[in-house]
């Protein structure tokens, strides 16, 4: 064993060795770093892995801090009245109640924000599940990858459009569109009975609820659809091609083995493109009108809670008494907490059954 | 009398799978669609009045161009990458490298991880809101620069953090083990084995916040306020950006803002779509070197298609260890 290659040979064993002298201190300081270098990488880690934690602290505790007294005074009307008024005017008197400064008059129910938000969202999902399951189902199981990939990496181009950009191309082209070419002829043929009732006439300019749904679902469209996608190509092969030599069709395979296999999964995409569209602002106001009422048609302006505070907060600002900022405050922190509630549903369910698809361009 | 009356007949599931064939390729050109529609209608609205300068030249009330606005949102975006990049890339390596089951840091990994996501679904106007109260009036900053790098930053931390702690975890075993056993310190293996290796996953990761950091309005309207021009401090004055020309000048009376804000959307586009075409390029040209898809790829047009169910199974967690990727 002695005599591996002549490798002993070459080393030099003498009495004087080098690893007794003191080597340089150059050396000492490049050793040194080298053996802590990784306690270093731990402390900056672990500072870094904190900051995210401490901005959602800050900005939940900067939110409650600032809407507490308009929770105070609004109270549970903030969620069902249907007035909104911030007693500006020629006549606007400070007064206080409670304790809380406001101007006379002010009173602030958001039924009309709350509802419009939700239903956007709503329609938007209705919308999307099924085009981003279809779409999943075309890329994955029928085309060959030289045609899916560019076709999916074209999917998730959409979702990397500022939505800004969104909001422009769906107010100047894709609302009016919308307006003259489906509203139009659904609205003139809908008959005058009480649910229909909601999608008759005015059809309005294409600025409204319905476009706003639409706009959403694009956006979250390739959200829902790149997850799925990654799910679908996740479901091993054997049990789909058992049912296929069974004699199932395709579309069998589809809704008994496939769609099974990953259904918490798709749920869990669906949630988390749920907390995408309650929480978009640009594009709802651009295409959503940011009108404060609740629609009479599904065709007509709306506003949204994020559209609410965007639009408004220049204005809350002219209010001397800062109540109509805390108001808005009130309505950041309830946009807040339900998008962290859907948000931790999600990622508790796509946790469970797989990950999740990259909201933009996707790796 | 017939044993196969039970399930539905022949013609109906012939139509029943032809019929949802149909549907599925439906789905997908609806959304591929109004997808094309939005790129084409942005490019050709801007095309049709499209002069160069307006790349050089500065906003006047009047008109002018957008020279300092596309500077002002790539500094936001230098300065994004910088804050984020750094907080990000590191909470990642935290997430993925140090926490350690039985320590403390295995002990937090969990609600760390929690708290991240939390605020990767935290709507962007609420943070802007908070950016807005806190730093803008809060601590006197007025609208600038700096809170609106430090709201934008919080807005992509968490993706960076995320991405970058899953591409840490897809290094092989083999790597690791292969570094300790070359008598690599944990430090020094961390630096020159795994994170490199890991590399295109966290460049992939932070063009993907950029291009999110680019597009973003609501947060900016309220942190940075908008100029015709750059200032030259962090705090004290306002920041122009483009996605504010876009979304003020569409319904502005002047046909001369109007075109700016077709020039602004069309030049956001672009930049947007050039992060993602170079993050597509990263990733792609990583899983020309990566092992599994050495063995099915072959180019676009290849023999053997890289179809995932047919994919072999991802090899083992102690791979070759004489294969580390020579870049």
């Amino acid at each position: 064993m002695a005599t591996v290659g002549g490798v002993a040979g070459s080393i030099p064993v003498t009495p004087q060795s080098t690893a007794l002298r003191k080597p340089p201190w150059h050396r000492r300081a490049a050793n040194s770093i080298r053996r802590n270098e990784e306690s270093g990488w731990r402390t900056v880690a672990w500072v870094a892995v904190l900051l995210p934690l401490a901005a959602l602290v800050f900005a939940i505790t900067v939110l409650a801090f600032k809407a507490w007294p308009a929770i105070k005074l609004n109270g549970w009307y903030f969620f069902y009245g249907r007035t909104w008024t911030d007693g500006a005017g020629a006549y606007a008197t400070p007064v206080t109640t409670n304790g809380v400064h406001h101007l006379q008059g002010a009173r602030f129910g958001a039924w009309a924000i709350i509802w419009g938000t939700v239903v956007s969202s709503v329609i938007a999902i209705i919308i999307a599940v099924p085009l981003s399951l279809g779409a999943a189902f075309a890329l994955t199981e029928r085309m060959p990858t030289w045609i899916s990939r560019p076709l999916g990496f074209a999917i998730e181009i959409l979702a990397g459009n500022p939505s800004v950009v969104i909001g422009l191309w769906g107010f100047l082209t894709f609302g009016p569109w919308l307006a003259s070419n489906i509203y139009g002829p659904i609205a003139n043929n809908m008959p005058d009975v009480p649910v229909l009732r909601y999608f008759g006439n005015p059809h309005g300019t294409g600025e409204g609820l319905l476009t706003a749904g639409i706009v959403l679902a694009l956006m979250i469209v390739p959200i829902i659809a790149s997850t799925t996608r990654d799910l679908f190509s996740q479901v091993p092969p054997l049990p789909k091609e058992g049912a296929s030599a069974l004699g199932m069709t395709d579309w069998e395979v589809a809704s008994k083995v496939t769609l099974p296999w990953v259904r918490s999964g798709i749920i869990g995409a669906t949630v988390l493109g749920l907390g995408r569209a309650l929480g978009e602002t640009i594009a709802v106001v651009m295409v959503g009108g940011a009108i404060l009422t609740i629609p009479h048609t599904i065709y007509l302006p709306m506003t949204t809670v994020a559209a609410t505070i965007l639009t408004q907060l220049d204005g809350a600002l002219a209010d001397g008494t800062g109540f109509y900022v805390a108001t808005l405050a009130e309505l950041a922190l309830v946009l807040a907490v339900i998008s962290v509630a859907v948000n931790l549903v999600a990622r508790l369910i796509v946790n469970r059954t797989g990950r999740v698809g990259a909201p933009v361009g996707g790796a | 009398m017939s044993t196969l009356a039970a399930g539905p007949t022949t013609t109906r599931r012939r139509v029943a799978t032809q019929t949802w064939r149909v549907l599925t390729y439906l789905a997908l050109i609806l959304i591929m669609a109004p997808a094309a529609w939005l790129l084409l209608g942005v490019v050709s609205r801007a095309w049709s009045h499209w002069r160069w300068s307006v790349l050089w030249t500065p906003l006047t009330p009047t008109g002018g161009g957008l020279r300092d606005q596309i500077l002002g949102t790539l500094i936001l975006m230098a300065l994004v990458l910088i804050v984020a990049g750094t907080v990000g890339v590191m909470a990642g390596i935290h997430l993925s490298e140090f926490t350690r089951k039985g320590k403390v840091s295995g002990w937090l990994g969990g609600p760390l991880r929690t708290a991240s996501d939390i605020l990767s679904g935290f709507p962007s106007i609420v943070l802007g809101y908070v950016g807005f109260t806190a730093l803008v009036v809060g601590l006197g900053w007025k609208l600038s620069l700096l809170p609106a790098v430090i709201i934008l930053s919080i807005m992509v931390v968490p993706y960076i953090a995320k991405t970058t702690e899953n591409s840490l975890r897809q290094v092989p075993t083999g790597y690791r083990e292969g570094a300790e056993a070359l008598g690599m310190s944990a430090g020094y293996s961390l630096r020159k084995v795994v994170l490199k290796s890991a590399l295109p996953g966290i460049v992939t990761g932070l063009l993907l916040a950029l291009a999110i950091a680019c597009g973003e309005t609501a947060p900016l309207l309220y942190t940075a306020g908008f100029s015709n021009t750059l200032p030259h401090s962090l705090t004290g004055s306002q920041f122009p950006y483009l996605t504010y020309v876009v979304f003020t000048f569409y319904n502005d009376p002047s046909v001369q803002k109007h075109y700016l804000a077709y020039d602004a959307a069309l030049i956001l586009v672009v930049i947007v779509m050039l992060l993602l075409i170079s993050s597509r390029i990263v990733v792609s040209r990583t899983q020309r070197h990566s092992e599994s898809a050495r063995t099915t790829t072959r180019g676009i047009f290849g023999r053997f298609r890289n179809d995932p169910s047919r994919a072999p199974a991802p090899p083992p967690s102690i791979g070759p260890v004489g294969d580390v990727p020579t870049r």
